[in-house]
């Protein structure tokens, strides 16, 4: 008799997780590539504390607060690692609807991630998907900060360069009227050759004809 | 800052010593000369009363380096590691490094010849040989405009980088989230983190060049920027110039050389670097490298646009232009290969890092295909287990056969870019990708910021020489306020370059703005040279200007070969517009997160034959209005006489 209800219940349970069934989840685990060397096999211990977390979620939703571990069956573990599991109601009769159990999941996300020393990559919740981290956007944008220091610094060095190039040229304009005086003394002619005068060429270079450079002044057209 | 000002020895046998730094081309009053007591034939002039109207390098060091500064440019970094790797690798090294001697060299010696000679900006140094000719000054001048319109965006965007790599993360590596937070926004998804940020976040971008959508506010304030730190080294000319291209010419070696060190220990640079330098002989007979080999040499030494003539006009004219214009050449090329090494050792990493990501989750996929147990499945067994699975468990297999995405090294490597793409988004995400990856951004961004203001200073020196030798203009306004007006104006134009379809602006200056324009010029500048100047004539100034004899191998290249490289190069591009028909432009589709090809419509086609015929143009209608003023003239002066 014993044994007949033993099969029964199994078989039950064997009805309401099946990989596809309603309401069931299926969980991935990748532990291997977020632990390497420090990889933990995954066993019936393991198991075990996958499915107190799972009751510990659901214990959380309204309502639900006498979920127990038995009510949370697995089934079809593979070598991924991977399986299947449903929450079922106190009377072992019909599964908890998907909704809760994604809300409980989604709610606990990260003490179950931290349960087993994993992260949302690595243990993954097929058909629930998890909360992307909000960007931390600092009130003042960075690159403002750092741009508005530049811009300081570069309107400042050209201020004192434009000064100081006013500064000098006042002086130099102070300074010639002196040297003009002096200069006087000496035979300050200026030089006129064939009617045009020296100070209209300027000096380009040794060798230049500089008369082809003042055609226009030319008196005498060739 | 003091501009040292040589003093030459009078015919007096007295210096005439200067009193303070001068201004160039903007002395306040009548520079006093001592006649000492003889009216002169030679005139007193040539005691060094006149010198302070031409400042001077501090030393041939600065020239030197101010050159290198110029013609080390962007596309050393972001041209020839592209050209490269088209042109089979190693042995594109043949053609360019013929090129360099046989066109490059003699171009580059024969500019800064003349402005050394001339000791005038392009549009005097020009009207000097004949006044027929100083059309080809104004059509330097104009093109250099162009020029330093729309270059000194990338400065602009340079900075853009630089500032945003103060963040940890970097924000290009990864993706926004959505409005709901419940995944990645869409376009980042579709496209790549990278490219993202580049087209959105940066630039903006809308779907074709018709919409042209307003002026992004982060973009401009950084062209602002931009503009105010190349004022700042402008500012004072020579003097300031002189002392800022230590930094601009030096500091991108030393990025260059801790990336350098970096690449190079990255895992996978060796992938690139053996793709990129095993030569594929065959390319030697596509004639196609041999022109992008003499293309690249001549825009890479920056030819054409009068910066060199305006260098090269602050020279002491005994200084030995010949030793310096095979130093800059040979430097230019040496770093362009130099860079290509960085570039291919980065390559490789990137390659290899999305290739191992591909196979990772290809593995992924068919781990959690076939539950297989976690870490079974490695790159080297990939191949085996698959046939294994395929044959095990065919109808399973076929159903995840599609999403498998075949992983190849050599496609990850064949992905060539060049330009702004390569810059900004191929080298960003190598970076994320590499630990301490804000150092290296900030280093990789800042190197690109010296190169592209050193190029910079060479486009407004171009510019600001001719302005700066004219008397109208330099009596009426200091310098001072000659660069800073300089600068609004190319500012206040390059607002457009940050609208929205900026970028495709963008693409048409930096297409279309130079290149047909300056192969024109510099024929037209040989032509002057060796044939209405005249070679011999040339020569000889030359010689007793240096006290060094002109060598015949530039004689001969001058008259003969660089020439004809320049006119087939002229006909090639000529060619290729007319044969191509309509010209297209890549366009940044959001939907898809891809480029796709457009047209241009007829406006942005009149604006490209604007461009190129108001610098062409410049040549024969100066010539005619010079002729036209001549006759003027001569008709006057008959109808004085009579």
């Amino acid at each position: 008799m014993l044994w007949l209800l033993f099969f029964l219940v199994t078989a039950i349970h064997a009805e309401l997780c099946q990989p596809d069934a309603k309401n069931a989840f299926k969980v991935r685990l990748s532990i291997k590539t977020a632990l390497g060397d420090k990889a933990y096999v995954w066993d019936a211990n393991e198991e075990y504390l996958f499915k107190a977390m799972i009751a510990f979620s659901m214990r959380k939703v309204p309502n639900r607060g006498t979920t127990d571990i038995s009510h949370v069956l697995v089934c079809n573990v593979t070598q991924r690692v991977s399986f299947w599991f449903v929450v079922t109601d106190p009377s072992k009769n019909h599964t908890l609807p998907a909704d809760e159990i994604q809300l409980a999941v989604r709610m606990n996300r990260n003490r179950i991630n931290n349960a087993f020393s994993l992260n949302d990559q690595t243990l993954e919740f097929l058909k629930i998907p998890s909360t992307l981290a909000p960007p931390t956007d600092p009130s003042v944008p960075i690159w403002i900060i750092i741009f508005g220091v530049i811009f300081c610094i570069v309107i400042v060095a050209i201020t004192l360069l434009v000064l100081s190039g006013i500064w000098q040229r006042r002086r130099k304009n102070k300074g010639p009227s002196e040297v003009d005086d002096v200069e006087d003394k000496c035979e300050n002619t200026i030089t006129i050759e064939n009617g045009i005068s020296s100070d209209s060429m300027d000096m380009k270079g040794w060798h230049i004809n500089d008369t082809f450079m003042t055609e226009d002044e030319r008196l005498t057209p060739l | 800052m003091r501009l040292a000002i040589k003093k030459r020895p009078g015919v007096c046998g007295a210096g005439h010593p200067q009193a303070e730094p001068g201004q160039d081309g903007a002395p306040g009053g009548r520079a006093p000369k001592q006649t000492c007591g003889r009216r002169g034939g030679k005139p007193a002039r040539e005691l060094g009363a006149m010198e302070k109207a031409r400042p001077l390098w501090a030393n041939p060091l600065q020239f030197v380096f101010a050159c290198i500064s110029y013609a080390v440019g962007l596309g050393n970094v972001w041209r020839f590691p592209y050209l490269c790797q088209m042109y089979g690798g190693g042995s594109f090294l043949v053609p360019y490094l013929i090129m360099l001697v046989v066109e490059g060299m003699p171009l580059l010696y024969l500019e800064l010849a003349v402005g050394q000679r001339m000791r005038q900006g392009s549009i005097g140094a020009w009207r000097s040989i004949s006044p027929y000719l100083s059309g080809v000054g104004v059509a330097s001048v104009v093109v250099s405009f162009f020029l330093s319109m729309y270059y000194n965006v990338i400065n602009a965007w340079a900075f853009w980088y630089l500032f945003h790599s103060f963040q940890d993360p970097l924000p290009w590596s990864h993706c926004p989230l959505n409005s709901n937070h419940t995944g990645y926004d869409e376009e980042c998804e579709l496209a790549s983190s990278t490219q993202y940020f580049w087209y959105r976040k940066t630039l903006n971008i809308s779907p074709s060049i018709q919409e042209s959508g307003s002026v992004q506010w982060e973009p401009a304030l950084c062209l602002v920027l931009a503009w105010l730190a190349v004022y700042l080294c402008i500012l004072r000319g020579t003097a300031s110039t002189g002392k800022v291209v230590y930094f601009t010419a030096s500091l991108p070696y030393c990025v260059l050389i801790i990336y350098l060190v970096r690449g190079l220990t990255l895992h996978g640079a060796t992938n690139g670097l053996a793709y990129m330098f095993t030569p594929k002989m065959e390319q030697l007979a596509n004639p196609k490298a041999w022109i992008n080999a003499a293309t690249q040499i001549f825009f890479s030494l920056g030819l054409g646009f009068g910066s060199l003539i305006a260098f090269a006009s602050y020279n002491e004219p005994s200084s030995n232009c010949q030793r310096h214009a095979v130093v800059v050449s040979l430097i230019n090329s040496a770093t362009s290969i130099f860079a290509s090494v960085v570039t291919f050792s980065i390559y490789g990493f990137k390659a290899t890092f999305n290739y191992e990501s591909c196979l990772n989750k290809v593995i992924l996929l068919l781990t959690n295909a076939f539950d297989l147990e976690d870490g079974f499945l490695t790159a080297s067994n990939l191949e085996q287990v698959k046939g294994y699975l395929a044959s095990t468990y065919p109808s399973q297999y076929n159903e995840v056969f599609p999403q498998i995405k075949n992983c190849s090294l050599e496609a990850e490597l064949d992905t060539a870019v060049q330009g702004t793409g390569l810059a900004f988004i191929v080298y960003t995400e190598a970076i994320k990708n590499m630990e301490v990856s804000q150092l290296w951004s900030v280093l990789y961004f800042f190197m690109l910021l010296m190169l592209g203001i050193g190029s910079m200073l060479g486009n407004t020196a171009a510019i600001l020489t001719p302005l700066t030798d004219s008397k109208a203009i330099s009596r009426r306004l200091p310098k001072e306020a000659i660069s800073g007006l300089l600068c609004l104006v190319s500012c206040v134009i390059g607002m457009v370059f940050t609208t929205e379809a900026g970028n495709y602006w963008f693409d048409i200056f930096n297409d279309y703005a130079a290149t047909l324009s300056l192969l024109l010029i510099v024929l037209v500048e040989i032509g002057a040279v060796c044939y209405v100047y005249g070679l011999r004539r040339f020569a000889s100034d030359l010689q007793a200007m240096t006290g060094r004899p002109l060598n015949w191998y530039w004689k001969v290249m001058w008259a003969g070969v660089s020439p004809l490289i320049i006119i087939s190069l002229l006909l090639f591009y000529l060619s290729d517009y007319i044969l191509t028909g309509t010209l297209r432009y890549q366009a940044w589709d959001a939907s898809q997160g891809q480029l796709v090809t457009k047209d241009y419509p007829t406006y942005a086609l009149v604006v490209i034959g604007l461009l190129v015929a108001s610098s062409t143009m410049c040549i024969p209608l100066v010539a005619l209005a010079a002729f036209i003023l001549r006759c003027l003239k001569r008709g006057g002066g008959t109808t004085s006489e009579v």
